[in-house]
């Protein structure tokens, strides 16, 4: 059955209600701070900003308790509730997607660290932050959309940010063979070169994790485990789905 | 999604407004994953089975294939009519003066509701085993042996042999094994319950009804009679009533979901369980306002 965004808020038990609340909240939140991480790292890039991305580092922690404190919330929901259905699908879904948003923070935090790397070398329009731009700011809103899309059990926008993700393998892939051009026509560029490549390449795992938190979404809200699927096959499967 | 075309009693009075509210919906059943069900033999077959106590309607309309050597759970609320379904499969409500009942009820293709069936034969091949345990006021081993001496079994080395089968078969034998001929009313609640088990496989039954098995036992007794229902459904076709979901989702195959006398879902207890095709289903396995 597809769950709609009220169905948490129905149980006999009140207090079981307040939980799966709590849990809903708490990911938002969390997803919020990671969001925020990763606008700061790759701002700090851009800008060779060294004291917003000695904060991307240090806050990374942050990220890491409330993964650990929702997944605390969800283990004690699973033990004392035994949840079924949408309600089993909603603690699995939150368990999974707080380990992605804490691998989106990780990346932030290797983006922030090639920051501080470039940063310390102080050189004017470097090559290749048109690139970081570009990818970063479509992971960005990858990520804002996958969040709202949990928050709103939007099967739309989870499907929008499943296709932004093949978008950004393809500009990344194009961006990686850019970077290998600078190398070979100038040797001397190589390490700055492959601290941007370093960054581009997390920019792209978030984009990961993002589809990640999309294909949770589906499973929600449909019930339908859409791992490792393409976006065609997802996108024909909830058809079917309406066509039943 | 299955849809059909309930028959509606119009004598049936509804007990609030609100029960009147879903008696006049039609009401769809829906089958969860039936593709599940392809590969299953086929023990019993319920087709349009309607049931009345007296003017009231208890079951409607009721559509079920119950597969063989499998666990099938029945669960709803209570007075959703599945104890009475439960009955039917071994004519137990042939007791009750005011039931009438139409539509077919198959096993092996057979209708067990036709004229020739010898009901005792049909209880032999059918049995079953309610909430509060009932052993006879005799001995444990007697108990056991109660349902072959009945069938004029005498010797004595065939019903030793069958009294230690049943009880190893019912996973009682090694707690009762020295005391055999002892009072079965010694014995716990839940070995108890296992005791009239054993009573039941010892007439090798093809079905076996459990209505409520565990509801009155503690949580230890409960989870024996759950690791005996894995064991015997290698072979016996099962049918068990229940209150505790978690309990239909731990030993069920298959589980159908009733509620006011309509079979509201079916299908294999994992997707039903985690993704219920039916909104009543999914408000009632999650504890919300039905």
């Amino acid at each position: 059955m597809v769950m709609d965004i009220k169905s948490h808020t129905h149980h006999i038990s009140q207090q079981y209600n307040l939980e799966l609340d709590e849990i809903k909240t708490k990911l938002s939140e969390m997803g919020g701070l990671a969001q925020r991480q990763v606008n700061d790292a790759i701002q700090s890039l851009i800008d060779a900003d060294s004291e917003t991305a000695e904060r991307v580092v240090r806050d990374d922690d942050d990220v890491n308790d409330m993964e650990v404190d929702i997944d605390e919330d969800c283990i004690r929901i699973l033990a004392r509730r035994q949840p079924a259905a949408s309600d089993l699908r909603l603690v699995i879904a939150v368990t999974k997607a707080i380990t992605d948003l804490e691998r989106v923070g990780d990346e932030a935090s290797k983006i922030a660290r090639q920051a501080l790397a470039l940063s310390g070398e102080g050189s004017s329009a470097p090559r290749g932050y048109v690139e970081v731009r570009h990818i970063g700011g479509h992971v960005s809103r990858m990520l804002s959309d996958a969040l709202d899309a949990f928050a709103r059990l939007d099967i739309e926008l989870a499907l929008r940010v499943v296709q932004t993700d093949r978008t950004v393998d393809m500009e990344y892939n194009s961006a990686m063979r850019e970077m290998i051009t600078f190398m070979i026509e100038d040797p001397r560029s190589i390490t700055r070169a492959l601290n941007i490549m370093w960054s581009l390449r997390a920019l792209e795992r978030i984009g990961d994790h993002a589809r990640n938190l999309a294909q949770y979404v589906v499973y929600l809200v449909k019930g339908e485990d859409v791992r490792h699927e393409t976006y065609d096959e997802i996108q024909e499967q909830i058809q079917d789905d309406k066509a039943d | 999604m299955l849809e059909e075309t309930t028959k509606r009693n119009h004598e049936t009075a509804p007990a609030s407004s609100a029960d009147a509210a879903v008696a006049a919906a039609p009401r769809p059943q829906t089958q969860g994953n039936p593709m599940a069900m392809e590969d299953e033999s086929i023990k019993l077959e319920i087709n349009n089975l309607n049931l009345f106590y007296g003017k009231d309607q208890a079951l409607k309309n009721i559509n079920l294939k119950i597969p063989e050597k499998k666990v099938t759970a029945f669960i709803g609320p209570s007075g959703c009519g599945k104890s009475t379904l439960l009955r039917c499969f071994n004519r137990m409500n042939d007791l009750v003066d005011s039931c009438r009942i139409e539509g077919k009820l198959l096993m092996d293709g057979n209708n067990i509701y036709d004229k020739k069936v010898d009901v005792a034969e049909l209880r032999r091949q059918v049995g079953m085993v309610f909430q509060k345990p009932n052993p006879f006021p005799k001995s444990i081993y007697e108990n056991v042996a109660y349902g072959l001496r009945l069938q004029g079994v005498k010797s004595r080395r065939v019903l030793d042999e069958v009294v230690e089968k049943s009880l190893r078969g019912a996973a009682l034998w090694e707690e009762v094994k020295d005391r055999l001929h002892d009072n079965a009313f010694g014995l716990s609640g839940g070995q108890q319950q296992r005791l009239v088990i054993a009573r039941a496989i010892a007439i090798e039954p093809e079905v076996i009804l459990l209505d409520e098995p565990a509801s009155a036992l503690d949580p230890i007794s409960t989870l024996k009679i759950e690791e005996l229902i894995y064991e015997l459904k290698n072979h016996y076709t099962i049918v068990i009533v229940t209150h505790n979901m978690q309990q239909a989702a731990r030993v069920s195959d298959y589980t159908a979901f009733m509620y006011m006398g309509d079979l509201v879902e079916f299908g294999d207890t994992d997707s039903l369980f985690t993704n219920p095709t039916n909104k009543q289903t999914e408000d009632y396995i999650t504890g919300r306002y039905g």
